[in-house]
This record gives structure tokens, sequence and C-alpha cells, in this order.
């Protein structure tokens, strides 16, 4: 029936007239594929190890040689601390550490049995897993390549001990990063919502002729969403523990403190949001597109950043989720504490700062 | 003997859960007459034209409009009517061309007869360079000339008509009542509801609904006689007050 | 007393202009009507005064504060009901009243006060507990005019607050403003219909973003030009061509008959024998007394 031609026709006129369908036809698949295609990256290349070398043989020096130069793993920025050196792995400066003991190069040369230790990062699961066997392959790649053939291979093995998630359970892993997700979602999806609905139900308009300052409209708005996303936070926690016994190594009050500077960096993007636009649907897809998703692949909740190509590590600088994913897992699973963490406690107070400066100035008391 | 009866409806009532809307309306209606339903907004006006438009079914009651059954015949109905609601029913980011050659394939028309018949109606209804313009950004008064035109465009036997004049201005509105006399003059049919009681006054007929029901029917100057009032809106206030309130 | 004045106030939308040097000034303690079709700029100018819309030029004032720099003075005063519905709809009579009641500061015993008043007048009383969303429309009018008042105000702006809402419940409506006025408060509201123009101390028609004319009912009328006679004839289009084919008269059809105008200083008695021969006997017109909708229709026609 040629109706039905008209009927396409029309249909079309409208997806081509309405920002919110060309936003999903056009700029979601774009943005997508390409967090998509560069973020997850299964292969895992230079992962930072840290070498202490207690040897001190030429052996002992090729086989530090030999972990370099593989393109799986690289040199971290900062030594190891001799009297604390696991503090490198708190820090998240390096993801590993191998100590090659005194006797190495010996060994190696009588075809004796030795045992190399390695202290590795299990709060990221893939990662710690990735590390032990490329680490064995690295290894075994260096022994294959002084044995002449024939001769059995040295008895020389990595002895792994998984800090933080011995277990390399996922759960360990993901929840963390899953109450940052979850979080953000409140505070910056729900608000945006909210405060977009008034406008578009014409509530605000009522609103804004009373004696009531814009922001007391804010905090208003604004309060139950905060305690909701922190008791949300909690619940998810608690359930952690409780039924998949994450632990909670550090200090709570100190993950509530981060946790208020993170809620009030992603309520200031809800706010944001809402000015730019005027109905609750295309808040809701704003928010989806520019605070869930970066959140869930560019913030390290699943997808290292490290292994990203660098304009998309650059723009996860601006992502509270990134800060935020790197201090819960710190403090839940390693334990670590304000020192530590200050680097990235500071990169979320100045996004948070920037975020609700702006957003504030741009809630408008007027309809136009 | 020819029967001029277009539209013919009898006890016919409609419930939605408990709540009767519509609650055995019965009315006859002729070719060619301009007909007006008055009453508040929630007293039932546009659950009945609703029902004689085909688009809600009836909970009781029988009814034809023009020859066509209203329970089992309702795309019948359809074809033969054009419905012009308060809303407009225009999309708004099509131009005023698009809206109309739309509409006239939606109603089965091929391309040469919606053109054909959208000059026409541009003409009658000054439209020119209105047409090339979003619906949406058009001045209240044009797009209802333009959803007029829309509900025109197959040539229905009865228009209905749902508060075509509201906020519009004083002149187009007597152009709008112009341009309704002149197609009742042709034999169409129109169905209006207002608020606006000097419109009510050029209506053949008129008809005052209250809690689903039809407490008043006839020609309006008769009315304001038969009920001693001075206008036809005094005889409409104190009517309804006079009435019980509604369970709304 | 001025309470409230705008002066030359100018808005543009694009290439739109909303308002072109509007100059408006209401007294203290009367009702004063806007008039005029919908996107005559109305809700602009309203919009405005109530500190919603800035204005790219010219300056209002409500109780000799500026609207755009002193607006916080101004909104313990005022009551707004804007055209559309803007409560809560998922809240119930009673919890929008509280809300916003408890926004303008009554609460405890003052509240209750008040609210028994409003429930009073408003007949909301046995609908407490239901949701906005649920009202019919002239209940949310209500419900929206007793969140308007629960603060007392001295000045109502209400923007189209009887569009779309049946002669009946309109006077309900005036009656109340009017019972408003009695107190001391000052009202000023739109409305597209012209009869209730009859009901304010003043009015001025609005058109095109510019005020026509203003005055009380009577001036407004008496400002007409002319005289108007009804003809109780079919109004064929054939014989309104021929009626305005005469010099000197126009003749437009007017529900079941015609109307007749004639240019001031004219006396129909003048047209006898041009209408004779278009078969129409003078005896057959009433001279009809111009209607307030008549003068705004000589005004549009005279601006355009």
């Amino acid at each position: 029936m040629h109706r039905i031609r008209f009927i396409v026709r029309k249909e079309i006129l409208h997806i081509l007239r309405d920002v919110r369908s060309l936003i999903i036809v056009i700029a979601m698949p774009i943005m997508m594929t390409f967090l998509y295609g560069y973020a997850i990256n299964l292969d895992i290349e230079n992962v930072t190890i840290s070498i202490v070398d207690f040897d001190h043989s030429r052996e002992s020096r090729d086989l530090t040689g030999s972990f370099y130069n593989s393109p799986h793993f690289s040199r971290p920025k900062v030594p190891v601390d001799p009297l604390d050196p696991e503090s490198i792995l708190r820090s998240a400066r390096s993801s590993a550490i191998l100590y090659i003991k005194p006797g190495f190069g010996q060994a190696l040369g009588n075809g004796e049995e030795h045992t190399l230790g390695m202290t590795i990062d299990g709060s990221d699961a893939i990662l710690a897993a990735a590390v032990q066997s490329y680490s064995n392959v690295v290894l075994r790649d260096f022994l294959l390549e002084r044995v002449p053939h024939g001769v059995p291979v040295p008895g020389i093995m990595i002895s792994p001990r998984v800090f933080y998630n011995p277990d390399l359970k996922s759960a360990h892993f993901f929840v963390p990063g899953l109450v940052a997700i979850l979080m953000m979602m409140i505070s910056a999806l729900l608000t945006s919502i909210t405060i977009a609905k008034e406008k578009e139900t014409g509530t605000m308009e009522q609103l804004l002729t009373a004696p009531v300052r814009p922001s007391e409209i804010l905090v208003g708005k604004l309060l139950p969403y905060i305690l909701i996303a922190l008791l949300d936070g909690i619940l998810v926690l608690v359930f952690a523990k409780v039924v998949f016994g994450v632990p909670f190594v550090g200090a709570p009050l100190l993950l509530l403190g981060f946790g208020l500077v993170y809620v009030a960096a992603a309520l200031s993007i809800g706010i944001l949001i809402s000015s730019l636009v005027a109905t609750q649907q295309v808040a809701m897809m704003i928010a989806l597109l520019t605070t869930m998703l970066p959140s869930v692949m560019l913030s390290g909740f699943i997808f290292a950043v490290k292994n990203m190509p660098v304009p998309l590590q650059a723009v996860s600088y601006l992502i509270p989720a990134r800060y935020f994913v790197a201090i819960i897992r710190g403090i839940m699973l390693k334990g670590a504490g304000a020192d530590v963490l200050a680097v990235h406690g500071l990169g979320l107070v100045v996004l948070m700062a920037s975020l609700l400066l702006v957003a504030g100035r741009r809630f408008k008391t007027r309809v136009d | 003997m020819t029967d001029n009866t277009i539209v013919r409806i009898s006890d016919l009532t409609r419930r939605f859960g408990t709540f009767t809307a519509v609650d055995r309306v019965s009315l006859t209606v002729r070719r060619g007459e301009i007909f007006g339903f008055l009453g508040a907004n929630g007293a039932g006006k546009t659950t009945v034209i609703r029902m004689l438009c085909g688009l809600l079914m009836p909970s009781s009651g029988a009814g034809t409009v023009a020859g066509y059954d209203v329970r089992k015949q309702p795309e019948l109905i359809k074809r033969s009517i054009g419905y012009m609601s308060q809303k407009f029913s225009l999309y708004p980011d099509l131009t005023g061309g698009e809206n109309l050659r739309f509409y006239g394939s939606a109603y089965g028309l091929n391309r040469s007869t919606v053109d054909r018949r959208v000059a026409a109606l541009s003409d009658r209804l000054a439209l020119h360079g209105f047409l090339d313009r979003t619906a949406g950004s058009l001045p209240v008064g044009w797009r209802q000339r333009l959803a007029l035109a829309a509900a025109m465009l197959h040539r229905p036997e009865i228009l209905f008509l749902d508060e075509p004049t509201a906020g519009v201005d004083p002149v187009f509105r007597r152009t709008f009542w112009g341009t309704l006399y002149e197609l009742a003059d042709e034999g169409v049919t129109v169905f209006v509801t207002t608020h606006y009681m000097d419109e009510a006054e050029y209506c053949g007929r008129i008809s005052i609904m209250h809690c689903g029901r039809i407490i008043e029917l006839g020609k309006p100057l008769e009315l304001v006689k038969e009920h001693r009032a001075v206008t036809l809106e005094d005889m409409f206030v104190s009517l309804i007050e006079s009435q019980d309130q509604c369970n709304a | 007393m001025s309470y409230v004045s705008a002066q030359e106030l100018c808005r543009t939308y694009g290439q739109v202009a909303a308002l072109d040097r509007f100059t408006l000034d209401v007294h203290q303690g009367e009702i004063f009507a806007l008039v005029g079709p919908d996107g005559s700029g109305k809700t602009t100018l309203i919009r405005i005064l109530c500190g919603l819309l800035s204005p790219d030029s010219g300056t209002a004032m409500i109780a000799e504060h500026d609207v755009t720099r002193q607006f916080d003075h101004i909104k313990p005063l005022l009551g707004y009901m804007p055209q559309q519905f803007s409560l809560y709809p998922d809240l119930t009579v009673e919890e929008n009243l509280v809300f916003y009641a408890g926004i303008y500061g009554v609460t405890g015993d003052a509240y209750r006060q008040k609210r028994k008043l409003l429930y009073e007048f408003s007949n909301l009383g046995p609908f407490t507990d239901r949701r906005a969303a649920d009202l019919s429309g002239g209940m949310k009018q209500k419900l929206a005019l007793s969140c308007a008042l629960v603060h007392d105000p001295r000045l109502l702006i209400l923007d189209e607050p009887t569009t779309g809402v049946d002669p009946l419940s309109r006077r309900q409506f005036w009656e109340i403003l009017l019972t408003l006025r009695s107190q001391g408060v000052t009202v000023l509201v739109s409305t597209p219909y012209m009869d209730e123009v009859a009901r304010a101390d003043r009015a001025c028609f609005v058109l095109g973003g510019r005020k026509l004319t203003q005055g009380t009912p009577q001036d407004l009328s008496a400002e007409f030009t002319g005289r108007i006679f009804y003809l109780d004839r079919e109004p064929t289009t054939r014989l309104v061509e021929q009626v305005n084919h005469i010099e000197g008269l126009t003749g437009r059809r007017f529900g079941a008959g015609l109307h007749l105008y004639i240019g001031p200083g004219q006396a129909i008695g003048n047209y006898v024998d041009a209408l004779g021969r278009i078969g129409v006997e003078v005896a057959e017109l009433t001279a009809v007394d111009p209607s307030l909708e008549d003068r705004f229709i000589q005004l549009m026609e005279g601006a355009s």
C-alpha cells in the first residue's frame, strides 16, 4: 500500500529533524565504536613491573633485560622503596615486584633449582593473571635461549604471591568499581532528570517566582540524592562483603570523605546537563552518554586505562570515576592511606571544584 | 423519500471502569447542519465525538454515522469524516505542505489529487506562503487553518471540530466561521465544540452536556427564550448552576 | 498609584518581535485585563514582569521595585499563575498547598487558617487527597489559584486562567477575582475572551507585541467608530459580496445573518437606494451595539 510509503517518508523527516534521534543514530555509534575499539584492549602490554635484584650477577642483569625488553613489561617510574616495598603496589605505581634472590646466576649455571619471588597487585584481577602468565613466558624464553638443545631446562620457577585479592576473585575487582558507577548513576543521571522534569512540566517557572533562592532550590533538590547515593554505596559494600567476601581493609571514614567529593562532582555534572536540555528524555540520554558510558569504559572499572591510546587516557583525566575507582580500590583492597591516595584525591577535588563552579553559574533563574 | 439524516445515535454510553463518561446520549443530525456541542470540560463532549468518529467503541447503545454503524464499521466511518482536534494533530517539525501531503496520502489520495486539492484549499483558506514553514513555527490562527485544510482534503461528509478557535484572533474567528458556513452550504455537516457563546449562536442547533448527559438541545435563540434568559451565556450559566454536581 | 508599570519593553525571539515598545500602567487595587489572541505578546510581557525573562530593552517596576534587579523584594508580594498548569501532578491537592505555603513561610496556625479559607472558596475540600494530575481542568485552575493566594499576595498575575474553560467556571473564577479586589489585591490578568474585559476595571488590547489601545470597558466600546447593523438574512457568499460592493458599506457574515458596517458620520439612510437595488429593505436592519470584539477587529484592521 502506498500509504506505508508516506508514513515511512514522514518518519524519516521526523528523524532528520529531531536532535535526539540524530544523537542516537549518528553520534552514539561513532562514540561507542571509538570507545569500545580503543578502550577494550585485552592484549595487555607495558605492565609495570619492578625488579629487585639481590643477586647482582650477569645472569640476573640479563633476566632483568629480558623482562624490560619484552613488549609486555615496562619499567616503573619510581624505584621500589627498600623499607616498604609494597608501597609501590599500594600506590599502583607498579603492578608487580619480581625478586631475584641471591644465587640465581649460580643456580642457572649449575642447572639447580631456584625460585624467584613475585608479589603481584591482585586488585586488578585481569592484569594480575596476565602478569603471571607473561612472566612465565618471559622466563621460559630466557631459559630456552641459554640452554642448548637437548639439555633439560633448569628448574627455575617463579613463585607468585598475589596481594589484595589472592584468589583473583573477579568480585573483589568489580565491586569497588561498581560502587563508583552506581554512585555516579544516581548522582548525575537522576539529578539531571529531576531538574529537567521541572523545566519540562512548567513547575520550575512557578517556583522561580517564589521567594526561594536558586541555590536553595538546588540544595533542596540534591540533598536527597546525596543521601541515596551514599546509602546505596554502603548497601552494595555491605552486600559485597557478606555475600562475596569482598574485603574492606582500609579506613571507612576516608572513603566516605572521598565519596562525598565524588558525589559532589557527579551532582555538578547532573546540574550542568539539566541546564542544557529542556526535556527529561534528552537529559537522560545525554547523561548516559557523558557519564555512564565514559565511566564504565574509561575509569579503569574493567579495562586498564594504561593500555588505552594516549588521547583516551587524556580524556580519562576528566572523568571523576577514574579517580574514585582508584581510591576505592586502594582503600578497600590495599588499605591505602591518604598519603598514597593524595594524588588521586587532589585530582578529584580539582575536578569537582571546577564542575561545581561551572554548574552553579549555569543554573538559570530565567526561562529564556 | 430521501432521509437527510447523517448522524443517528441512541442511548450511546461509554464507561471507563466505574466512571460513566457518556450516559445514554441520543441525537439526530441532518446533512448540512452546523451542530454545536457545549458543556464544561469533562462533561463528555470529547468522548461523544470520539465515538462518532470511530475512535472509541461505545460501551452500549447504537448509532450510525454517514450510514455506517459505530460499533461494526468504524473504519468506514473514518473515511467519511474529517477531525480537527484541540491540539491540532499537525506535526510541528514538518512544513505545512508536508503535513497536508502526508494526511492526503493517509486518506488514500494519490499525489496529483493531493496537489490539486492543496492548491484549491490554499486559495480558499489563504494558506499560500505558509506551506513552506514548519507547522510549529506558525502562529495559532494559521495552524488552525492548516488543520482545517488537512481535515478537508478528502472531502469528508462530516467535519468534527474540537474547539477550533481557542486562542485565535477575532478576525480569524469570524472568517473561520465564514468558511464553516460555506461548507455547510455545500452540504458538509459540521460538529463543533466551543466555549465561546457567540459561536454557539452561530450554530443551527446546540446541545448542552453535563455529567455525560445531554440536558438541553435545540436552536440557540429558542432555548434562550424558553429559559427566559437574556443571553445564551446567562442561559448556560443558570442551567448548569441548577444541576447537581457530578461525582467527578 | 501605579503598582505595576512597564516602559518601552522590547523583546525579540529570533526574527519575531514578541514585544514592541510596550508600555503599561496598572493602578493599585484594580483589575486590569490584557486582551489579545495567542502570540500577541501577553505571555512574554507577563514573564518579564514576573522576573522569568529579561527584556531586550525597557524597564518594568512592581511596587516601585525594578523587576530585573530587585525581584527578590517583589517575590513575597506576588502570586503568579502561569498559563500551563504548573503544580506538581504527582502530589495531592493538600501536598501542593503545604509545599507552596512552606516556601512562602506560611506554616503552623497561619497555614491552618489559610487552608480553611482556601478550601472554602475553591470547593476542593473533598479532594484534598487526590493527585493534582487526576483533577478536572476547572479544579486544576482553582488549585493553582489557591497556591498563588496562600501567602496573601498584594499582586496577582494570571496568564490566561480561563482559556478553554466553560462559561460557568469562567464566571465563578471572575467572581473570585472581584472578591480579591474588594480585599485590596491588584490583579493583572490576560485573556483571549473579549467579554471578560467587561468585568475588569481597565483593559488593553494587545496584538503583535504592541498595545492597540487601553481604557475602561466603556471607553473601549465607545471608541468604536461608525455603526453596526444586523441583517437577518441567510449570509450567502453572493449577498456578502453584493453588500461589499456598495461604496461605504462593509458586510460580513455574523452567525446566521450579516453585519453591516458604516463609517463615522454616515447614516444608514444614505444607503436606502443602494440596498434596495440588491433587494434589502432598511426595515430588515436592526442597529446593534458594537461589541468589544468589533472594536478589536477595527483596531486590527487599522493596524494592518
